[in-house]
């Protein structure tokens, strides 16, 4: 149970306000943000997701900039706050194409008109844009998705304009084409995380994929869908001996660590075909989310030399190579390197 | 007193609408005001766009201080009332569109914080008309101000009833979450008729809106909403309806309900009680795929609150909840892992085998979501950890920090190595693993230490350190904390000489090698107090190891007057004091030097501690030695680990907020907003008595030296040095080593033996020892020789389960000496003066004249446990009495002691 939801700019300006139960003070948004600015005096610590001030407990996650934040006076779960405001920012983007300051702002009715059917005297009612669709009335006034940041992840390998990322696609869900035609269609994304460590010579230390497969659906009629994964997926290491496979990776067999899946995703061919069978609800949600650390060929491999030129002077040769065909680019590289603060080029 | 140009401009906010803002400037404004303006007209300067308008609503949202905004708005206001007014009766084509603007514009006004209540009439007046989304606005206007204004809201009523008969369901359900969510008392009479009409609405949508309206009326007026038997209906709704979304509001008003009501009325609590009932429990198991995601985390946290009645249907149970451990949302993952948590709590090998299985959905959910939500898993994760470390300690990579993660992801990661490698270590001795886990944590650790980001170096050191006080095998690791020292980086060098102080105080057998290199730092390079207080403390210690020791302090003596911290120089009086005792010739001068700016200074504490040491040498040197420098013992365990009974307090609220902020929930939330089923349902109307006030005080303490681990250690140090006078290094081995130590008789003898007949919450304070109800004078004579523990504890689930389990072994109405009633007066007079016999209260309520109470006890090095219920009826003084008993055979003899400690209660 809740008590208000906000959404504060970057400056910490009030842009929704709804206050479900009236038992937190009004003032709360101001001092939410006072805290979250001012966490540690030298400013260098984040402020962590969840806090309690004067016996209120503050949640929040940053969506593009923006706070999402809900209040409460009682023990709640952490996680319940945390993925029920994640999930109001992905059913508003869902009805406004584009989330970020100037939609929010434009669709603010539209967004009252939300938060009404999604909370109701702070218990949650329901957070599926498709269930939503039928009680929200207001049309959304879209925004220009030309001045938006890139598309993240997503971005990486895409090419041309034939395929595009779900994540890119800025429609909402209810607006009309001009036209009044509707197109059918549905997005699946891959995206996967991979995080690896290499040691000083170049040897991966540890490995790891994060994935998610990720659906937009703008199909009318709800049909069912099938989608069949790779034949040689295991799922968990005891499921098969991770043995076997080392060093052969030419087999194509992918071991999952483990997996979860969407609510609406029935198993009941996984474990012949691996096939995920479901009716995908309007909007955007993720299908499966899984984790590999079977050993696997990372896309760039990275290499570093640093040899000291005197006293005060460092050479840093820094080497990426991308290990993929030629045929696919990647695009929105970005590449870091934490120096101390004192370092002058 | 024209206010500045500038300031007419109004900033109007969304649309560039047709009213631009008409100042009716108002021309006496006070001199204080005109400050004021130029003020505020120096931010609008700035502006345009709505963004910084917001930030000045919010200023003025304190109740428009500031009269010239005030009336700015106010024209704009007005300009809207106009414009309202004339379509108020328009039925032309459009209006409906022109309408739409205009209330758009009232409700952004309202968002930011300006008050448009004036306009209440005409948006009632314009809310006549079939446009859904001009309803819906014009409710959530309605809701917004009918609460303080409720002679406007009388205004609402008549449209909004006539809408809860309206044809379209939609319409209906939304007239009446409006009605309900109005909030007025005075029209609770209104809501009575719609929302039992609601209740059985054929339209789904209308009943779960109705659901929740029940629950809102009860928050205005309860005996409304009891009297007109809504719970029962919900009740009925809930067993019976169709639609999961329903049931499940009910459920959630019935939970609130009956929870709150539950402290007045037995039925209440009864029905309260029947939510966890076997057909109830089943009822919403076997259906839990229906209902929505949310729905489901309200379900399992009813069902983790149910006690399953054999082995057989908690296994029926986990299997029937096994996939949900699979679904994405994490809150419901959370909520089942704590349902098989706690169900197999008793079952040694079943719960480790529930680790083994919620491990990688755990870590999956760490990995899938956005940084929050994996905070809030790895919060849990890390609560486990500490439960069980050696079942994660194969999974420690998965602790790693990654470089771009925020630093609190990284810290609870940092800490989570740091328990996995400790157990690991004993464990991979029987394993024979190849490869010391333990130093492969510490390894990547290191790593961090040189990180550019200092906040988590600081936090790698700590959790290096940590490591090191929790091994046998600290080799290797001293070895790393000095080279750490020779990175010379000044926060490096000075989180590390606050750790090196600690593992000296542990392993005193590395001093020679630390000593080495703590020689060769530079006072000069160490600024920060803790560090500096570190560093002199080792230079006092071991004095006669280093050689320099008396010279250094010497210099830092002559810079006394720019130490700013008083806990520095505390530390260097007595450092210098050791110094002198060991090696005199070199040190007079800065003894001398020393007390003089010691007894001049301006700090209390400083000053007191230099007086006493300079009387203390001109009494007798030999005696100084003896309570400045005696021979110590090393520290085995340091004080500041968080004490069982709170962790498993945090254990019992999983999936709350309690493990986050890790602390139980009575430390941060008000009584009233514990939230439904905060309290075990067996104890009835029952609340769970207040903490006797020492543990409280003992647990703020333990979440203190939690904050800051190893860092709090020399602080509490101080505190408790100051109490007892002197050697600050005696205070924290009272903990271990208890009342033998040669100086506590020296110097504190009298202290505490006025503390003794103080009473004893001062021993607590003055010892620091965190035990709850464990420093009880010896109990008072009793009849039998039966000899009950002074420390015993019970949590309240537990208590709930015996209470169920065991039979009553002995019943009976006895009666009180009405001197002893009239004590009742003050609530926690009884159970203090139970406690004070070793029998503890573990809930307590009630209202004049019927009290009821449950205590238990348990026999003195036994783990068997009495349990008693104890009824007491003030003005008849009379007392029912049952006891539970684990060993049945004692039963009578502690029947007579608690009666006769029950009647030596009278007023204090």
């Amino acid at each position: 149970m809740i008590s208000q939801f906000f959404v504060l700019s970057q400056r910490g300006d009030n842009i929704v306000f709804r206050d479900y139960r009236s038992d937190v003070q009004k003032g709360s948004a101001e001092i939410f943000f006072r805290k979250v600015k001012f966490w540690k005096e030298d400013g260098k610590e984040e402020a962590p997701p969840v806090f309690n001030l004067d016996g209120v407990n503050y949640f929040h996650v940053k969506v593009v900039g923006l706070l999402f934040v809900a209040t409460t006076r009682i023990n709640l779960s952490p996680s319940l706050a945390l993925e029920l405001l994640q999930r109001i920012a992905r059913v508003i983007k869902d009805y406004l194409g584009v989330l970020n300051e100037e939609s929010l702002r434009k669709n603010f009715v539209l967004v009252y008109e939300l938060l009404d059917e999604v909370v109701d005297f702070g218990y949650v009612q329901t957070t599926s844009t498709e269930v939503l669709k039928s009680y929200v009335f207001n049309e959304p006034i879209v925004v220009d998705a030309a001045r938006l940041p890139p598309l993240g992840p997503a971005a990486l390998f895409m090419q041309g304009t034939k395929r595009m990322p779900g994540t890119a696609v800025t429609k909402s869900v209810v607006a009309h084409e001009p036209g009044g035609r509707k197109r059918e269609e549905i997005f699946v994304d891959i995206i996967e995380k991979i995080s690896v460590t290499f040691s000083s010579s170049g040897y991966i230390l540890t490995s790891e994929i994060d994935g998610t497969i990720q659906m937009k659906s703008y199909l009318t009629g709800n049909p069912e869908i099938r989608l069949a994964l790779n034949d040689e997926l295991y799922i968990g290491k005891g499921g098969i001996s991770s043995y076997d496979y080392s060093g052969s990776s030419g087999t194509g067999a992918v071991i999952l660590d483990d997996c979860n899946f969407h609510e609406s995703v029935h198993l009941d061919s996984f474990d012949v075909d691996r096939t995920l069978s479901l009716v995908p609800p309007d909007g955007e949600f993720p299908v499966m989310n899984y984790r590999i650390t079977q050993e696997f060929k990372p896309p760039f491999s990275i290499n570093t030399l640093i040899e000291e030129a005197g006293s005060l002077k460092a050479e840093v040769i820094l080497k990426i190579r991308a290990d993929f065909p030629s045929s696919i680019t990647a695009n929105t590289i970005l590449v870091e390197m934490p120096l101390p603060t004192c370092t002058t080029r | 007193m024209a206010p500045p140009a500038q300031s007419q401009r109004s900033p109007s906010p969304s649309q560039p609408s047709g009213c631009v803002g008409m100042l009716t400037s108002e021309g006496d404004l006070g001199c204080g005001e005109m400050a004021k303006l130029v003020n505020c007209s120096f931010v609008f300067s700035a502006t345009q766009t709505l963004g910084n308008a917001d930030k000045n609503s919010d200023d003025s949202n304190s109740r428009n201080t500031n009269p010239h905004f005030g009336s700015n708005r106010k024209g704009e206001v007005s300009d809207l009332k106009m414009q309202l007014r004339q379509l108020a009766g328009s039925r032309a084509p459009g209006s409906d569109d022109t309408k739409r603007e205009l209330f758009k514009k009232v409700i952004s006004y309202m968002t930011i914080g300006i008050d448009v209540s004036s306009v209440f009439s005409e948006m009632v007046m314009c809310s006549a008309t079939s446009d859904i989304v001009l309803k819906k606005m014009c409710y959530l206007y309605v809701g917004n101000y009918a609460k303080h204004n409720p002679d406007l809201a009388l205004l609402t009523i008549n449209f909004l009833q006539r809408d809860c008969k309206d044809e379209d369901p939609m319409i209906r359900g939304l007239a009446l979450r409006s009605l309900c969510s109005l909030g007025v008392a005075n029209l609770v009479e209104y809501l009575v008729g719609p929302l039992g009409s609601g209740l059985k609405d054929g339209s789904s949508y209308v009943r779960t809106i109705a659901a929740v309206g029940v629950l809102k009326l009860y928050h205005i007026s309860a005996s409304t909403c009891v009297d007109a038997d809504f719970p029962a209906l919900l009740k009925h709704l809930m067993l019976k309806d169709k639609d999961a979304q329903v049931v499940a509001n009910c459920l959630t008003s019935l939970q609130e309900i009956w929870s709150l009501e539950a402290s007045t009325s037995e039925e209440a609590a009864r029905e309260r009680e029947a939510l966890l009932s076997k057909p109830v429990i089943y009822y919403f198991l076997n259906r839990i795929r229906e209902f929505s995601e949310w729905a489901q985390c309200t379900i399992l946290d009813l069902v983790s609150k149910y006690v399953p009645s054999d082995s057989d249907e908690i296994f029926d149970m986990m299997n029937l909840l096994e996939d949900r451990l699979q679904h994405a949302n994490g809150a419901v993952v959370l909520a089942t892992i704590k349902v098989f948590l706690h169900m197999t709590l008793s079952m040694t090998d079943v719960h480790q085998q529930v680790y083994e299985r919620i491990k990688a959905p755990l870590l999956t959910l760490v990995s899938s979501g956005s940084p929050e939500q994996s905070y809030a898993v790895l919060s849990h994760l890390h609560l486990l950890v500490m439960r069980a470390p050696f079942i994660f300690s194969s999974d420690y990579k998965h602790f790693y920090c990654q470089y771009n993660e925020p630093f609190y992801v990284k810290k609870l990661k940092l800490e989570m190595l740091t328990s996995v490698a400790n157990e690991s270590n004993t464990y991979e001795i029987v394993q024979l693993r190849p490869k010391s886990l333990g130093s492969i944590s510490v390894t990547e650790l290191c790593e961090y230490v040189a990180n550019v980001d200092i906040p988590m170096a600081r936090e790698s050191i700590r959790a290096v350190g940590k490591i090191a006080l929790q091994q046998y095998d600290v080799n290797a690791i001293v070895d790393r904390l000095l080279q750490f020292l020779e990175m010379e980086k000044e926060h490096v060098t000075a989180e590390t000489l606050v750790l090196v102080k600690d593992l000296l105080r542990k392993y005193p057998q590395w001093s020679q090698d630390c000593i080495a290199v703590v020689g060769n730092i530079s006072s000069k390079n160490v600024q920060e107090p803790k560090a500096k207080a570190a560093l002199i403390w080792m230079l006092g210690e071991y004095a006669q190891d280093m050689q320099d020791s008396p010279y250094i302090l010497e210099s830092l003596i002559e810079n006394w007057d720019e130490e700013n911290s008083a806990e520095v120089r505390l530390h260097l009086l007595t450092a210098v004091m050791k110094c002198f005792l060991r090696r005199p010739p070199e040190t007079q001068k800065a003894l001398g030097a020393a007390l003089a700016a010691g007894v001049a200074d301006f700090h209390q504490d400083v000053h007191d501690r230099a007086l006493f040491y300079y009387r203390l040498l001109q009494y007798e040197v030999s005696v100084a030695e003896r309570i400045v420098n005696p021979p110590k013992q090393a520290v085995s365990v340091f004080a500041d680990t968080q004490n069982n009974e709170i962790k498993d307090r945090i254990f019992d609220e999983f999936n709350s907020l309690s493990v986050v902020y890790q602390k139980p929930s009575y430390m941060f939330t008000d009584k009233e907003h514990q939230g439904p089923f905060a309290f075990s349902e067996e104890l009835g109307n029952l609340s769970i008595s207040a903490e006797p006030a020492d543990s409280v005080v003992a647990a703020q303490r333990v979440e203190e030296n939690d904050q800051d681990l190893l860092l709090g250690t020399s602080e509490k140090e101080e505190s408790q040095g100051s109490g007892n006078n002197g050697s600050a290094y005696s205070a924290p081995s009272y903990n271990t080593t208890g009342a033998a130590q040669p100086q506590l008789d020296l110097v504190s003898l009298d202290q505490l033996s006025t503390v003794h007949t103080s009473g004893s919450l001062a021993i607590d304070e003055l010892l620091g020892l965190g035990m709850p109800a464990a420093t009880e004078p010896s109990p008072a004579p009793l009849p039998s020789d039966l000899k009950l523990n002074a420390k015993a504890s019970l949590d309240p689930k537990a208590f709930q389960q015996k209470w169920r389990q065991l039979p009553v072994s002995f019943s009976q109405e006895i009666s009180i000496d009405p001197e002893g009633v009239a004590a009742m007066a003050t609530p926690q007079a009884l159970p203090q003066h139970m406690q004070s016999h070793s029998i503890n209260c573990i809930a307590s309520g009630g209202q004049a004249p019927n009290f009821k109470f449950f205590f238990f006890a348990q026999k003195a090095e036994e783990s068997s446990s009495y349990l008693v219920e104890c009824i007491i009826n003030s003005s008849s003084c009379k007392v029912q009495l049952k006891i539970k008993a684990d060993d049945q055979s004692t039963s009578q003899a502690f029947s007579e002691m608690f009666q006769s400690v029950l009647s030596k209660f009278t007023l204090p």
